[in-house]
């Protein structure tokens, strides 16, 4: 008996009743319509989650200083001096898998005045012109500032969307002055629009400086949001970068130079930002930097790092796994009902097997081996389940698609949940059909026949 | 050689605790192209019989031959093969299947014969049977559509669609009405003498054992009379 006739003599018993094969699947036509919802939110969101992370810099990886302890008491994250404008250097010269670094000082709660309008950014920062490239930020009107500038210095600054609408009305500012904390800068650049990232935070509250000159200008004349950086005032930028003439302090005579220590030509920064050479050399890219952080600082091998490094896969993976947890967890939802779907299958095949006992009588009496009797009930409920599983496919898309609409939810079509809700329609067919069909199969043909 | 050979045939029920003998040692040949009735009392272990000679039952001991070959004792597999290829039946209650066109019902058992026939070639000779029996206007109706007597016809155009050299019929006239049971009858009749089909069947009517040339009489689960029917009787 060839596949194709027993699926066409299952195709007719299940004519015969069209109502009860109709509601006899329903309960897979729910399930699978269910895991197919889900799946496709699922999808969707994870996709969102992604999309957003990569709008941050998909590769970027942030390096930040390790806490510091004092006899045993950790003052937490970013509250030790480890991270130095060398550091970054170090890493940009010798790491092959990073493509760009840049170091960060913050400034957060720098007051910004412009005319009569003050405003306090959610974020300041000084950096390089790599920061825009790492955290794939384009420029939306003017020009980003350069390196000299930075060797420099200068006095410019980027602003983002909202500090346009705080501060300047939503005119364009370029050329205008900005004044952070008493400093005045000029604005040579407006950022493209981010939006708010997924944090909820406005990326556009945002001005951004060379690190040279918010660390000279900004942090340097109090103590700075990251704390003991007040020494790093001492340390011109002369030292460092040869050639800049900015004079931030009265010359200093022959007797205080005398009375003043050694000045640390050490500068704190709060953050250097990496980009890897490429999105899957990203785990390189942190062993690479680790090794040379720890060689940098003098880190004993017995010691612990004294900087930690995030990258955002990490906290896309977070994100990520809190999604997948909940889509997880509808799914087991979504299966449980198909396993009560399953349960209604076999107790309407088990009713049909009853009902149909003479025939399996007269089928057995005309020729039917056992195991063609076993094969067509199977195939009965294989193709009971399947029919069902594919209303429900269409069925959990089009719900889908109504939760996109209504709710603005993003879903993402998944053709591996459409394999995988025929293999398990499919599967529960075979599962809950067995039962039945190995009962009909077993029937005696002489008493099928007598049946009543 | 015999069509069907049975040589000390027991059936035996077992109940329980109780052994409920219905056949007791049943020997008896029968040719091809015989005609033969089955008779007895109710309880006389004739329904038991034909079900060992149609190869649906398995009997307790004794040997049990269709054309030759040992079938008491072969796979479930090669016995329903020999039903399907070998052997037709008719029943009393029609055994049609229902919401199913005459055409569908009669084309049925080709789904269970080995190297399937093509789709195109069943339903000619699905058609080719029911012209034979009369129902060529008939083919797409569903039994609940037919009278009893046309019901039965379309039976018997199912049992011979594999052209089986025997025909085994269960009171093949029980639910009819005389008239299309003398019908049915005539055709029993036609298929033995022109096609040469063996044709046994059971009644408990003598009226209708009288159309068969020879009778063989159960009572006990023993055969208590075999020889040539009423009707050749009398003459």
């Amino acid at each position: 008996m060839s596949l194709l006739s027993t699926i066409a003599v299952a195709l007719n018993a299940l004519r015969r009743n069209p109502t009860r094969a109709a509601l006899t699947t329903l309960g897979i036509v729910i399930g699978i319509a269910a895991v197919i919802t889900m799946m496709e939110i699922g999808k969707g969101s994870s996709t969102s989650i992604r999309k957003s992370i990569e709008k941050m810099g998909a590769n970027s990886v942030l390096i930040r200083p390790g806490g510091r302890r004092t006899g045993g008491i950790s003052q937490g994250s970013g509250s030790s001096i480890t991270l130095s404008p060398a550091d970054a250097e170090a890493i940009a010269r010798e790491c092959p898998n990073v493509a760009r670094v840049a170091p960060v000082i913050s400034a957060s709660g720098a007051q910004l005045i412009s005319g009569s309008r003050n405003w306090v950014a959610a974020q300041t920062v000084g950096t390089s012109p790599e920061f825009l490239d790492i955290r794939n930020w384009q420029i939306a009107e003017g020009r980003c500032f350069t390196h000299a500038e930075v060797d420099n210095g200068a006095r410019v600054c980027l602003v983002g969307e909202t500090i346009v609408r705080e501060v300047f009305d939503g005119e364009s500012p370029i050329d205008s002055e900005l004044r952070i904390k008493n400093t005045t800068f000029q604005v040579i650049g407006v950022l493209k629009s981010k939006g708010a990232n997924m944090m909820g935070m406005d990326e556009d509250d945002i001005v951004i400086a060379p690190w040279t000159t918010i660390r000279m200008r900004v942090t340097g004349r109090t103590t700075g949001s990251a704390g003991n950086t007040t020494s790093t005032a001492a340390s011109t930028p002369g030292e460092l970068y040869p050639g800049t003439g900015v004079a931030l302090y009265p010359e200093q005579n022959s007797q205080l130079i005398a009375d003043t220590l050694l000045k640390p030509k050490f500068t704190q920064l709060n953050q250097i930002i990496f980009s890897a050479a490429d999105t899957t050399k990203i785990e390189e890219a942190i062993t690479e930097v680790t090794l040379l952080l720890r060689e940098q600082h003098r880190i004993r091998r017995d010691q612990d790092n004294d900087f930690r490094i995030h990258s955002s896969g990490d906290f896309m993976k977070m994100l990520n796994s809190t999604s997948v947890l909940m889509t997880n967890l509808l799914l087991g939802v979504a299966l449980i009902s198909l396993v009560v779907g399953g349960v209604g299958i076999m107790n309407i095949m088990l009713v049909s097997v009853t009902e149909r006992t003479r025939e399996i009588g007269l089928r057995m009496a005309v020729g039917a081996r056992s195991r063609d009797i076993l094969k067509q009930f199977l195939i009965e409920s294989v193709v009971l389940c399947l029919v069902g599983g594919a209303i429900g496919i269409v069925l959990g898309h089009g719900a889908a698609l109504l939760v996109e609409s209504q709710l603005g939810w993003p879903i993402e079509s998944s053709p591996g949940a459409v394999v995988a809700a025929v293999a398990v329609s499919a599967a529960v067919g075979v599962l809950f059909g067995f039962y039945p069909a190995w009962k009909a199969s077993r029937l005696d043909p002489i008493d099928a026949l007598r049946y009543e | 050689m015999a069509l069907i050979e049975l040589d000390g045939i027991t059936k035996t029920y077992f109940l329980g605790e109780i052994d409920v003998p219905v056949l007791k040692g049943i020997s008896l040949a029968i040719d091809r192209g015989e005609y033969v009735a089955l008779m007895g009392e109710s309880g006389s272990g004739k329904s038991t019989l034909m079900n060992i000679l149609g190869c649906l039952d398995r009997p307790t001991s004794g040997d049990y031959r269709f054309e030759g070959e040992e079938l008491g004792r072969a796979s479930g597999d090669r016995r329903a093969m020999v039903r399907n290829r070998r052997i037709g039946f008719v029943f009393q209650s029609f055994n049609l299947l229902a919401r199913t066109s005459a055409l569908e019902n009669v084309i049925m058992p080709l789904t269970y014969t080995a190297g399937d026939l093509s789709r195109r070639e069943a339903l000619r000779r699905g058609r080719e049977a029911l012209a034979a029996v009369g129902l060529a206007d008939r083919m797409e109706h569903h039994p609940s559509q037919l009278s009893g007597g046309q019901q039965q016809r379309v039976a018997i155009a199912r049992a011979l669609i594999n052209r089986p050299p025997v025909l085994f019929a269960d009171e093949p006239t029980g639910n009819l009405d005389s008239r299309t049971g003398i019908e049915v009858m005539e055709m029993f009749g036609r298929l033995n003498s022109e096609e040469g089909i063996t044709v046994i069947l059971v009644t408990h009517s003598t009226e209708i054992a009288a159309c068969a040339k020879r009778t063989i009489r159960l009572q006990d689960g023993l055969i208590v009379q075999d020889g040539p029917g009423e009707s050749e009787a009398r003459r």
